[in-house]
């Protein structure tokens, strides 16, 4: 401690940005629809030390303008900061972190199960308790497709573990605010 | 005439006895009237050829539209198509760099001193890959530049064709935008943006790659107007005013505080907003510490001037920082060699951080008021909503930072002084005396900056270059080169270290063939001298490889046709540097300083503020 510190009473230690509690946050991201542009999120996050949990990516009703749902852990700071990033790429053009909003909040999920005519009728009854569909049904397994929050597809998931997951793949999170508001009618172009 | 292999041409003979030989010829002579007739007459036939508007016309065109003078360049197979037109452009003056890497640096150099967008390019594949050291280097400092490319003709991409690289995969990292370019009517847009956006908001800058196609193909595609760019970049909004709320909330803790501190940096350069943060400092009479690319935004000689900050700052301007109830940041990041240890930086401090890129606010150390703008813009703002403060309202801090300030430069160890030992701060001290502080003085990377950052004494912004953010070793020359031809109204002084010399010192031939009058002050440690110094302190004198002989530079230089002076003691240096003010093109001097010269004060990673290293018990105290 240095002479000039050493009357004060000892400082608390300054906080270091992203170090609070971490917690998982939904961005909605609106770019422009050129080449390259996933790459160049997908780049900056990676660069950037963020972790992408789930990327979902698609057309909108608008010419050239995409929209990706993008799901990440961090505190608060740390979200504001992969946002205020993703800001500075040339084609972005909006970004919103929607975790505190009410949304809906879909991913679709498609699993292969191992089921056969013993338990066949079984595994059908536990997916339409989770309000999803059998899409195909072959002698030794089914698919199963079912949409909902990611805590719901889990609580599935968990499930049909217990009967053999052949294959299991999910879009990640798809998120659109509630009620009347717009996040792409609020794009000021 | 014959010349025989390994004999010099028989009645040249002046040269030999003249102190300066040089194959380049110099001006005025016959030899140098023969080339600029030659290169009017290539002029004269290209404009005589009546051809078609390609894309590389296109790209020529928009360069010439953007007021861009100097291009820096080498050529290669997939550009051949704008060198083949580039004679038709005389308003752009091409420098042939001997390395692409030297002519991104040039082109950083360029911006840096002049203010306006530096222009480079490099042909595909290796070409293009020798640029990247420079274009990150731009990009950390945050620099507007251009960066020209050429890739394979379009059916040939992603083919691995000769030459091929994915270069815009490479450069998206480390670029503010970047754009392939595939199609010739696409090129007056592209090339538009990319100086609308290497310029506008937090400059940096862009890199554009034209397939070969793409420059050959005729085009009638129009320049766009600023207005249909701007249209064109829907994403691109920058924030120049500053929130009127959060001004307001500035002036009230600026006006609460007691210990207030400015920290100035980078952007208020880029802002070109020196003179109001000087008004700014002067109607509140707080005290500004600068950043190492801050370095000149004050008049050192002003009395609110109060030093170099961080790592190898001083240590009055370090123990204000730890002593302030408030620091105003504008245009700086705290990046890590300003704050060292962010949990003990600034321990009683309130932050209120200026920057025109959000992202840069929060993002190292969480401040209290953030302003996202222009610095200029804030800076005014800031000024009209702050009360004018007296002197002596602040006079109890102002001389307490005083006496600090008094201490520490007496006891902060810096090697001069002792009879018959060159110092380093000694040499760039004489430099800044003899030049009346007024040159361009670029630094390279190590030691050598650091000395030149704290000795050299700035009094005029925008006098001092340094890559910062990056580190380049290898910058020094090359930006130096692009600063003379930015800014030829002031002397330009390329300080560097044998090491970072060594790197990119076949500039030296760019600067003998264009004449460019670039002065080399090469401080000959024979070692990697920052590299020693952290061996030495922290790495318990294991100098594994930090001992680089060198050539012998005079030599070296007169090889490339360049006058130079070796001085060993401080009796000599006066003058070898008057005498390289003296020449009219390029000069260099040989200084062969102490070799175990350090840089103190000296914080070592992990460290904060209040634990600079002010001396070591090395030999040479």
């Amino acid at each position: 401690m240095t002479p000039d510190t050493a009357a004060h009473a000892a400082p608390p230690p300054r906080p270091i940005p992203g170090s609070g509690e971490a917690g998982r946050h939904s961005l909605v991201v609106l770019v422009m629809d050129r080449p390259g542009v996933l790459n160049r999120v997908a780049s900056l996050m990676r660069a950037r030390n963020f972790n992408i949990d789930s990327l979902a990516v698609s057309r909108t009703d608008r010419e050239h303008i995409s929209r990706m749902t993008l799901t990440l852990h961090g505190d608060d700071v740390a979200v504001e900061q992969a946002a205020k990033q993703l800001y500075k790429l040339v084609d972005v053009l909006k970004v919103q972190d929607v975790t505190a909003d009410q949304v809906v909040e879909h991913e679709l999920a498609l699993v292969k199960v191992r089921a056969t005519d013993a338990n066949r009728a079984e595994v059908i009854k536990i997916v339409e308790l989770y309000k999803g569909r059998v899409v195909d049904i072959a002698p030794e397994s089914v698919i199963v497709e079912a949409t909902g929050a990611e805590s719901e597809i889990d609580a599935l998931v968990a499930l049909l573990r217990g009967y053999g997951i052949k294959e299991l793949v999910r879009t990640g999170a798809i998120v659109m605010l509630r009620g009347a508001g717009s996040i792409e009618e609020a794009l000021k172009l | 005439m014959t010349v025989t292999r390994g004999k010099p041409p028989a009645g040249d003979s002046a040269s030999a006895t003249s102190e300066r030989r040089s194959h380049v010829p110099g001006e005025g002579t016959a030899a140098a009237a023969a080339i600029d007739e030659a290169r009017r007459t290539m002029l004269h036939d290209a404009r005589a050829r009546k051809r078609t508007r390609i894309g590389a016309d296109a790209l020529m065109e928009a360069l010439a539209r953007q007021g861009v003078d100097t291009l820096f360049s080498y050529p290669g197979g997939v550009i051949l198509p704008i060198y083949d037109i580039l004679a038709d452009y005389p308003e752009v003056r091409h420098i042939l760099v001997r390395h692409e890497q030297g002519g991104a640096h040039a082109a950083d150099g360029y911006a840096r001193a002049s203010g306006k967008v530096g222009v480079c390019m490099g042909t595909s594949g290796p070409g293009a890959t020798n640029l990247v050291t420079g274009i990150g280097t731009a990009m950390l400092d945050s620099v507007p530049m251009v960066v020209l490319t050429g890739n394979v003709a379009s059916p040939l991409l992603g083919k691995d064709a000769f030459q091929e690289i994915d270069i815009t995969g490479i450069t998206l990292p480390m670029t503010k935008h970047n754009y392939l370019v595939r199609s010739a009517d696409d090129i007056p847009r592209v090339v538009a943006e990319a100086f609308y956006l290497a310029s506008h908001g937090r400059p940096g800058p862009v890199h554009v790659d034209f397939t070969k196609d793409a420059l050959q193909a005729e085009t009638r595609a129009e320049h766009p107007t600023e207005a249909e760019v701007i249209a064109g970049l829907p994403g691109f909004r920058p924030t120049l005013e500053g929130h009127p709320k959060q001004i307001k909330t500035a002036a009230r803790e600026i006006a609460e505080a007691k210990r207030p501190l400015i920290l100035a940096g980078h952007g208020v350069l880029v802002a070109d907003a020196w003179r109001e943060l000087r008004a700014f400092a002067a109607k509140t009479q707080i005290p500004v510490a600068w950043s190492l690319l801050g370095v000149g935004i004050m008049d050192e000689d002003d009395p609110l001037a109060y030093g170099y900050m961080g790592m190898h700052g001083w240590k009055h301007t370090n123990r204000a920082i730890q002593s302030a109830d408030l620091l105003i940041a504008i245009g700086m990041r705290f990046d890590d060699r300003v704050t060292g240890s962010v949990s003990t930086y600034a321990p009683y401090a309130r932050i209120i951080h200026v920057d025109i890129d959000p992202a840069e606010i929060g993002k190292n150390v969480a401040v209290e008021v953030p302003i996202v703008g222009d610095a200029k813009r804030v800076l005014e703002a800031l000024t009209k909503a702050v009360q004018p403060v007296e002197r002596s309202a602040r006079a109890e801090y102002l001389d307490q930072l005083a006496a600090w300030r008094a201490e520490s430069e007496a006891s902060s160890w810096h090697g001069s002084g002792r009879e018959g030992v060159l110092t380093a701060d000694f040499v760039v001290g004489r430099i800044g005396e003899l030049t009346e502080h007024q040159g361009t003085y670029v630094a390279d990377v190590g030691q050598n900056q650091m000395w030149t950052a704290r000795y050299t004494k700035f009094k005029r912004p925008n006098s001092h270059i340094s890559s910062g953010g990056l580190g380049t070793m290898g910058f020094g020359v090359p930006a130096a080169m692009g600063a003379a031809l930015g800014n030829p109204d002031a002397e330009t002084w390329a300080i560097v270290g044998d090491g970072g010399f060594q790197m990119t010192s076949q500039e030296l031939m760019t600067l003998a063939a264009d004449r460019i009058p670039v002065k080399i002050a090469v401080l000959d440690n024979k070692k990697l001298g920052m590299i020693r110094q952290w061996q030495e302190i922290v790495y318990g004198g294991n100098y594994h490889s930090s001992h680089l002989p060198g050539p012998d530079f005079c030599k070296l230089a007169e090889a490339y046709g360049i006058p130079s002076w070796k001085a060993t003691t401080p009796e000599q240096a006066d003058g070898a540097i008057r005498a390289a003010q003296a020449t009219d093109g390029p000069a260099l001097i040989w200084f062969e300083i102490e070799e175990a010269q350090n840089v103190f004060p000296f914080m070592t990673a992990g460290k904060g503020l209040s634990d600079l290293i002010e001396s070591w018990g090395g030999p040479e105290e």
